[in-house]
């Protein structure tokens, strides 16, 4: 194991190590995250101070405005939430958690990621063509997607629809490879539920993409012929339909909430768990109510089209079943907890993070209630109350998850600890600005601001002295939040070099990637380990330790 | 030389790694092609005039083509017996007649076609051919790949390697054949 040698371009560039795979998903996923957080970081100096020449940009005319908010909205869902919180922990956690050296198909896992680095170079390149990168909005609603002449992006349309269908070819391979290796290759010994909580919320996930995906990607295709090649799928004039476009988008698009949703929640779990010294309360229940919230989720779709001019009959149902799904999301807030309840809590970096993310992913489910219900909803579509929704439910999704898992498993990932005072600073820095970019736009959303508005200054309504105090508050919270993660990459990149050594296992968890050294050398495990109880067992009574690791008899 | 890590050689399930796999990638080709199918099945009920299109497609062409796809899934049923029976050569020898089933198959759809073309009946005349032409060139793509990827599994057959594989494929190829058998009456026979 530890003469294993490669060179240097096989090592880092064509690796099948799992290990490798993830560290490339985690890294390039955060360089894109970044692209995203510039991107809304441009057009939201725009929003607060229109005309200006944003530092770092220039000025923002309508076109690029418009490629900027699309490229914002897609960037940080199919580029940054999907790798980080799928791929790179899906990679790193699975193979290691379950006892194993490595994915079921580790050429497959490396053809994912290859792919997906195509996607992202195709889609880095539309904002280099004639006309500039799509400008469509993320949803990419024909006719607006499907005519140049309406979207003025004709090339930047197809390019970016291209890089969208790669990415999903590079989930499928990636999600495929997860599912088979979760259900073959578990360590001798675990069973079902024995299977720590991250590795069910990731495959689940999976699964989720996998059946939500198929028919955009059928959509996707249709539209590619539509802007291409002049077929009417989406156009009423030649016998198309428009609205077709929109149930296939989001009959992927609410799934895909959830897919993102699954594996942060599951990160929680192991952190609050181990943090808390205490059982998971309700491990079944747990994974039940995520079956059923897996299951729901592909019958809330239209409650994104409430005035997309669908039969109010059909709205209702979808109403019903929307305000339904937040039962089980609630039984799963309410599981972690009664899990926190009496538990010894230490508030580490990774623990603060999990807590900020069930505080504010709370808010986000919440307010999405009155998104939900058609009669608010026909208010509130389209305004800033929506965009202050999701973000309060993605925002601690891909960023607060990213980090709770980054702090958690830092050291297993690098042998060596993370500065705890600079986690704290961070975690304050992120979490405060976050409230303070989002709670003005609930303000603003009821005061009947549009989401989709490049100057304010034009709408005698939306113009006053009052909203663009708002306004400018979100924006300069937004640039305090975005300067704060400086404070992480320093504490990242001191930790990798100067950090404390870890030890196998520094959080004194159960779950088996602690069994294995940190970092883990190719193949993982010196001896493969057997499992011999669930992932939850702390403070056991009569036991000497409080815990007690899934491998030890 | 490539060795296949301990997690391809573990099998919880009791199912072979491969095959396992094999499964969950038709599951996601499912629900493209469901996706498909489900929007032209929604677009056909609202477009009774779609029926007087379907008339111009070349319903004998397409029998016949049923026929060849089935006849191909049977070799591919043979080939498998042969690589259970661990006869390489002799599911080497079935693949290629299920290539060539294959290979008439997509003959056949060419002639037709072209046939159509000639007549004005283009992916742009209306919807129906939008989709007429989106999913059987979907579907022939599919079975494009499957020929290639039964080429490459039926040359390692024939030196007795990774007969697993024989299974997995014909798992790949009845699912294409399936998928025909779903296009055949909504785009032929329905009028």
């Amino acid at each position: 194991m530890s003469d294993y040698h490669e060179s240097f371009f096989k090592k880092y560039l064509f690796s099948t190590d799992h290990k490798m795979i993830a560290m490339q998903y985690l890294f390039t996923g955060i360089f894109m995250g970044l692209v995203g957080g510039f991107l809304a970081y441009v057009f939201r100096m725009q929003i607060a101070f229109p005309g200006i020449s944003v530092p770092g940009f220039g000025i923002v005319n309508e076109n690029s405005y418009n490629t900027l908010v699309t490229n914002h909205g897609a960037i940080m869902i199919f580029w940054f939430a999907m790798p980080v919180l799928i791929a790179a922990f899906g990679n790193y956690l699975i193979p290691l958690m379950i006892g194993c050296d490595d994915m079921a198909f580790p050429r497959i896992n490396r053809l994912s990621y290859q792919i997906f680095l195509v996607s992202i170079l195709v889609l880095l390149s539309s904002f280099l063509v004639q006309h500039g990168g799509f400008g469509g909005a993320w949803t990419a609603y024909p006719p607006l997607s499907a005519k140049a002449e309406y979207n003025l992006t004709p090339m930047g349309a197809s390019l970016w629809l291209i890089a969208v269908a790669l990415e999903f070819v590079a989930f499928l391979l990636g999600g495929i490879n997860f599912i088979v290796t979760l259900m073959n290759s578990r360590a001798k010994g675990m069973r079902m539920y024995e299977i720590p909580m991250v590795i069910w919320m990731i495959v689940i996930a999976s699964i989720l993409f996998m059946a939500s995906v198929g028919p955009l990607i059928a959509g996707a295709v249709m539209l590619l012929f539509d802007q291409l090649l002049g077929t009417g799928f989406y156009d009423p004039a030649k016998g198309g339909d428009p609205l077709l476009w929109q149930h296939l988008f989001w009959f992927f698009g609410h799934p895909e909430v959830y897919v993102v949703l699954l594996p942060p929640m599951g990160m929680v779990v192991e952190v609050i768990t181990t943090f808390s010294r205490k059982k998971l309360f309700g491990y079944k229940t747990f994974l039940y109510s995520v079956f059923f919230t897996g299951i729901l989720s592909f019958v809330v779709w239209a409650h994104h089209q409430f005035v997309a001019g669908i039969d109010p009959r059909m709205a209702n149902i979808f109403t019903i079943t929307t305000l339904l799904i937040s039962v089980p999301i609630a039984e799963i807030c309410f599981l972690l907890m009664a899990t926190l309840y009496k538990g010894s809590i230490e508030l580490t970096t990774p623990m603060l993070f999990a807590l900020g993310f069930v505080v504010e992913f709370i808010l986000g489910g919440v307010t999405g209630i009155y998104l939900g219900a058609t009669g608010t909803d026909i208010f509130f579509h389209d305004t800033y109350f929506v965009v202050a929704h999701f973000h309060y439910t993605f925002v601690p999704i891909a960023v607060i998850g990213l980090f709770t898992g980054i702090y958690y498993w830092f050291p297993k990932m690098f042998g060596r600890m993370m500065d705890e005072k600079l986690g704290k600073i961070h975690f304050w820095g992120t979490i405060i600005p976050f409230n303070f970019i989002f709670i003005p736009m609930f303000f603003l959303g009821m005061g009947g601001e549009h989401r989709r508005i490049y100057n304010y200054q034009n709408f005698p309504d939306l113009n006053h002295p009052e909203l663009f105090h708002l306004r400018q508050i979100s924006t300069v919270a937004l640039i305090v939040m975005l300067l704060f993660q400086i404070v992480f990459f320093i504490n990242f990149i001191r930790s990798l070099r100067k950090g404390k050594k870890a030890e196998a296992n520094p959080w004194k968890a159960n779950t088996l990637e602690w069994v294995a050294p940190s970092p883990p050398p190719h193949g993982n495990f010196a001896t493969y380990p057997e499992v011999y109880r669930g992932p939850y067992e702390y403070s056991v009574p009569g036991r000497k330790q409080d815990y007690w690791p899934q491998n030890e008899p | 030389m490539h060795h296949p890590p301990l997690a391809n050689t573990r099998s919880a399930t009791g199912i072979n790694t491969a095959k396992l796999a094999t499964w969950w990638v038709i599951a996601s080709e499912i629900v493209i092609f469901g996706g498909l199918l489900v929007s032209y099945l929604l677009f056909r009920l609202h477009h009774t005039e779609w029926a007087q299109e379907a008339e111009h497609t070349n319903t004998a062409a397409g029998a016949f083509n049923t026929f060849v796809l089935l006849t191909s899934s049977f070799f591919v049923v043979l080939a498998h017996k042969a690589a259970e029976e661990k006869n390489g050569a002799k599911a080497a020898r079935f693949l290629g007649y299920t290539i060539l089933g294959g290979l008439t198959f997509m003959m056949v759809k060419a002639y037709e076609y072209t046939h159509e073309i000639q007549h004005g009946f283009t992916m742009f005349k209306s919807v129906f051919w939008s989709f007429y032409y989106t999913a059987t060139g979907l579907h022939g793509l599919h079975v494009m790949a499957g020929m290639v990827i039964m080429f490459i599994v039926g040359r390692d057959a024939k030196k007795g390697r990774n007969l697993h594989r024989v299974e997995c494929i014909g798992i790949y190829w009845h699912f294409v054949d399936l998928v025909w058998i779903f296009l055949f009456p909504l785009l032929y026979i329905a009028k």
